[in-house]
């Protein structure tokens, strides 16, 4: 039986590798007025949907594929999170029955 | 017969023709090599050229690391064959782990484009073998993302090793600082500009020697290293030929 599985990709940058994005959105807080904000690091979030038998298998082609292109090693880390899970065979979905 | 180089088009390569005139005035046959083919049609030796491959989408050189091309590209280089990234394509070769090292976006945030000068570190490279003495060498560079990065001790390896070509230097000849200083224009470590892998067949750097091959264009600084990479390219294939003994 094969299921989809959304998951969400983080990449940021590695502690310690300059962040100029980070670095330019701290700058613009005073224009804000806000105060106390420190650290900004600046990254990217990319959702996928993957088909597979089950989390473990789906976690493996996205582990793969965030080490591989969405992260270069060097300078970035992941983080893999599962956003949503939908059985194929609708009526065996406790997702899709709440959206029902 | 003149030797051929081939010049790799990415779809978003933006120096392929530039690249090809240069390599032409060097004296070279360019072959140009569609990022679709596997197939590099016995090139002496292949220029990876500066653009936008695959639209830098997600990082810079990322998605182009994954190309047909490429794959016969890295096989290509493992076999000893001589590759020069320039830009764009140093950013390639960065992301396929053909030279050490990442480049991160620019210190100051901003593209840059504009002239700046560089030092040959290592006279003795196949990349380098006709510049002579150490002097400045001025051409243009045009990237967003050019901030060389390695951790400390991969950088002090790369030192030891000579595996530095080139840095960012100020009018004078001396080494621009790692952070503001307008000589180094990204803010790359060490102003590291260009570095090569371990064996030395492979090389990229930032700035843009095609972009400074002829007088017209207001430098033609850059020539030497172009000249430098045929010469080599013409030495290895004259290697791979031995049988051509002439009749005595």
């Amino acid at each position: 039986m094969s299921s989809e599985f959304r998951f969400a990709v983080n990449v940021t940058p590695k502690p310690g590798i300059l962040d100029p994005q980070g670095r330019a959105v701290e700058g613009s807080l005073g224009h804000l007025g806000i105060d106390g904000v420190s650290a900004v690091r600046v990254g990217r979030r990319v959702e996928l949907t993957v088909a597979a038998d089950d989390e473990a298998a789906a976690r493996l082609v996205v582990d793969r594929l965030a080490g591989e292109l969405l992260s270069n090693p060097l300078i970035e880390a992941y983080a893999i999170e599962l956003v949503q899970a939908t059985s194929s065979t609708t009526s065996t979905s406790p997702v899709e029955a709440e959206v029902r | 017969m003149s030797v051929h180089v081939g010049v790799v088009i990415f779809p978003g390569s933006n120096c392929d023709r530039d690249t090809t005139r240069g390599l032409a005035l060097a004296g070279a046959e360019p072959v140009e090599l569609w990022h679709e083919t596997a197939d590099l049609q016995g090139v002496a030796g292949v220029i990876l050229p500066g653009g936008f491959a695959y639209g830098d989408y997600v990082r810079a050189g990322v998605i182009a690391r994954f190309s047909p091309v490429m794959r016969s590209i890295a096989a290509f280089a493992a076999d000893g064959g001589l590759i020069l990234g320039v830009c764009n394509g140093f950013q390639v070769l960065a992301e396929a782990g053909l030279v050490p090292g990442a480049l991160l976006r620019n210190r100051g945030l901003r593209f840059l484009g504009r002239d700046v000068r560089i030092a040959v570190e290592q006279p003795d490279t196949a990349f380098t073998r006709l510049a002579g003495p150490r002097r400045p060498l001025r051409m243009p560079i045009a990237h967003g993302e050019g901030c060389y990065f390695a951790d400390e001790a991969t950088l002090d390896a790369l030192e030891a090793d000579g595996q530095v070509l080139f840095r960012y230097v100020r009018e004078d000849g001396s080494v621009a600082g790692d952070v503001d200083d307008p000589a180094n224009p990204n803010g790359s470590l060490r102003a590291i500009a260009g570095v090569r892998n371990a064996d030395g067949n492979v090389a990229g750097l930032m700035p843009h020697p095609e972009r400074a091959s002829e007088a017209i264009l207001g430098s033609d600084d850059g020539l030497v290293l172009i000249r430098s990479f045929v010469e080599s390219a013409a030495l290895a294939a004259r290697a791979e030929r031995p049988i051509e003994v002439p009749a005595t």
